[in-house]
């Protein structure tokens, strides 16, 4: 009845049910017994991480999160709700894209090489308590992996398997600025379901027929209009709780007209350069692939890792490394996040998750660099440094001086 | 190389786990006896050919003025030289003597000090010869062995990440403790190898695989002081297993609370 009435495009208002929490439970169930493995936040090594989630006993209930630049703490709080923290180290990406997969093998026998392209099925995932930015970054990877002229054969079958049951946010972490960035935190569209956790139950938009037609296996009932007003309280209280902004006004040219700003140097001065921003964040997409062979040359596998802007091999070319400092690695890292990443895809690289932020083992804040950027340049030159390239030779060096240890020897 | 090419391993100041690494490729050591002759290897035969090499493998530092000398011979017979592990790489975690009086030392370590001959720093083999290529890590990873190896065999540069261990941590989602349990974990400033395996024990990472390319370890070490460990704390782990490694010496020499009198 439910997927019925989606399927006529009946009032989305209608489309809100509600459900005793226990039910999410046989909607897991239901889940499972169509196939589905259930991923979902869990509480994993001080930290809310997705994993497999069989049951609403998997679920961190009653635990909220801590964030600001540089750290993260989660803890028992004073509420017994299921989705009340915010985002982990981990996003839905790592599902989608993989850190690591083999794309192809070559084996030589006698009669030459034979190359193939292992059938790899898209494993049947449902993505439990999927946040607003963190669809906008689903949509966003979309852009990249689907909708260019190279269409990217793995990421296309996880996508097209996956169920998405998304959750709005009820609280915002200090590190959020989704509001900044137009992508939450309300869940707007991209879901199968969006639930709205209140004291008692779940209040769940429909969003996609598959979404109607899993809830009819649980009892629901429409959701009462007071029950819709507190969800609406309740979503409310994210967007009051969001401290973090970013001033997106031509951000395109602010970024690409201050190429030379001395604020990059002082950035690139803090920067490890250690890839963690680009690794937690939902959107980034690069990867490396090498050809992995055994000692003997003739099995060969060809190798997809995630790789990152910020590590020096990421621009090696034949002519040399491009970005062979700190600072345009950084610079790289901003510019195509907030800047060319619109000319290439028509849209922002960033969702405003503020993951980059929590987990940049220094602490760096870019809506904190933006804005630097913003200022009025103190002084535009910097003359250009040509570094050496790297060599392991280093000898002589000081103060381990091997002559002046012999000679302290030679006196003894 | 028509021939297959003939290995030899040495030994200098070390503790012989890095050469160890080699006999545990246990799995790849047939078709590594295919690919390479091992013509002196003593940690796994007594039987020794005299050079030319094709490849050297050298493991351990140079402590002595003996083992100076005899680093020239090496790098004279040998086509290509590879160093493996902290103590060839970086000094080892004997290059802490490099900070100390090495009479002292050796007064209290030996009974009879007038037997030891030594020089009063541990230096990597770079400090001496040319190296070819350096393969990091307290020991070294039998992965990236194997990789050296068949790179050489092949012809081709091989294949070692310099990036730093957070990649490796990301890519295997462990949870990083630097930022959710403010740990003073090295992992960010040191070179990947090693499989991010602390970091998925709760351990902070200690180094082993060295510095990463273009470290920026004065940020990381000015950063980690604000709250969660001291300067005395942090100049031993930056004077770990890569103690004479240039990067982490640089920033361990700048904050050490001993090199400026009156500071501690
Ligand atoms: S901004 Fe932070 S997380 Fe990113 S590379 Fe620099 S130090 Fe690492
Ligand atoms: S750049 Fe940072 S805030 Fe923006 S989407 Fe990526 S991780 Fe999130
Ligand atoms: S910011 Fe760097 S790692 Fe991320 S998508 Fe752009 S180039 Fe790739």
């Amino acid at each position: 009845m439910l997927a019925a009435s989606y399927a006529n495009h009946r009032n989305r208002i209608l489309m809100l049910r509600k459900f005793a929490k226990a039910e999410l439970n046989r909607l897991l169930a239901h889940l499972r017994s169509l196939g589905f493995t259930v991923l979902g936040p869990k509480l994993e090594d001080e930290a809310i991480v997705y994993g497999q989630v069989d049951s609403l006993a998997d679920l961190p209930r009653g635990y909220s999160d801590s964030q600001q630049p540089g750290k993260y703490r989660v803890s028992q709080a004073e509420h017994q709700f299921y989705f009340e923290f915010n985002l982990g180290p981990h996003s839905w990406k790592q599902f989608l894209f993989p850190p690591r997969v083999s794309l192809s093998t070559a084996q030589l026998d006698a009669t030459g090489w034979t190359f193939e392209t292992p059938h790899q099925p898209a494993p049947k995932l449902a993505f439990l308590g999927v946040r607003a930015c963190e669809l906008a970054a689903i949509a966003v990877q979309d852009r990249v992996f689907l909708h260019g002229p190279y269409v990217d054969p793995i990421y296309q079958a996880r996508r097209e398997a996956v169920l998405i049951i998304a959750v709005n946010c009820t609280v915002a972490a200090a590190t959020c600025f989704c509001t900044s960035m137009l992508t939450g935190p309300k869940c707007q569209a991209g879901f199968d379901l969006a639930l709205t956790e209140l004291d008692d139950c779940f209040v769940a938009e429909v969003g996609s027929q598959r979404g109607a037609e899993i809830l009819e296996a649980i009892t629901t009932e429409s959701a009462t209009p007071p029950e819709i007003e507190q969800a609406k309280v309740r979503e409310q209280g994210a967007v009051e709780q969001i401290q973090k902004s970013m001033d997106t006004t031509n951000i395109r040219n602010v970024l690409l007209d201050n190429l030379e700003h001395p604020h990059w140097d002082t950035v690139a001065e803090r920067c490890l350069s250690c890839t963690n921003c680009t690794m937690v964040c939902p959107t980034c997409f690069c990867s490396s692939v090498s050809e992995v062979a055994d000692l003997s040359g003739e099995h060969v596998q060809r190798i997809r890792q995630w790789d990152s802007c910020f590590n020096l091999d990421f621009s090696y070319t034949a002519s040399g490394t491009v970005r062979n400092d700190r600072r345009s690695r950084f610079r790289q890292w901003l510019t195509h996040k907030l800047a060319s990443w619109h000319d290439q895809f028509d849209s922002s690289g960033c969702v405003g998750c503020g993951r980059c932020i929590t987990w940049c083992p220094v602490g760096i804040d870019l809506t904190e660099e933006v804005a630097a950027l913003r200022e009025p340049p103190i002084s535009n030159r910097r003359l250009p440094v040509i570094e050496p390239p790297p060599t392991i030779c280093h000898l002589p060096r000081s103060p381990v001086d091997p002559h002046a240890a012999i000679s302290a020897e030679e006196t003894q | 190389m028509s021939h297959k090419p003939r290995l030899a391993v040495f030994k200098f100041a070390s503790c012989d786990g890095c050469q160890l690494q080699l006999l545990s490729c246990e799995d790849e050591l047939l078709s590594l006896a295919e690919s390479v002759e091992i013509v002196h290897f003593i940690e796994a035969s007594s039987h020794v050919e005299a050079g030319p090499y094709d490849i050297a493998l050298v493991e351990g530092s140079i402590t002595t003025a003996h083992d100076r000398q005899r680093i020239q011979v090496v790098r004279e017979q040998s086509q290509t030289l590879v160093t493996i592990g902290a103590c060839a790489t970086a000094g080892g975690i004997q290059a802490l003597k490099n900070w100390g009086d090495r009479a002292d030392y050796v007064r209290s370590v030996y009974a009879q000090p007038e037997y030891i001959q030594t020089l009063a720093t541990s230096t990597a083999i770079a400090d001496h010869v040319r190296v070819d290529f350096e393969l990091r890590g307290c020991p070294i990873n039998r992965f990236q062995l194997l990789e050296v190896l068949q790179a050489l065999v092949a012809g081709r540069k091989p294949r070692t990440p310099t990036h730093s261990v957070c990649l490796d941590c990301k890519r295997r989602g462990t949870v990083c403790i630097a930022i959710a349990r403010d740990a003073a974990c090295l992992g960010p400033i040191t070179q990947a190898g090693c499989g991010a395996i602390c970091p998925d024990f709760q351990r902070g990472c200690y180094g082993c695989f060295g510095p990463s390319a273009q470290p920026n370890c004065d940020s990381l070490a000015d950063w980690y002081v604000q709250d969660r460990t001291t300067h005395v704390q942090l100049v031993p782990l930056l004077r770990n297993f890569n103690a004479d490694a240039e990067a982490f010496k640089a920033t361990g020499d700048r904050i050490d609370p001993h090199s400026e009198p009156g500071t501690v």
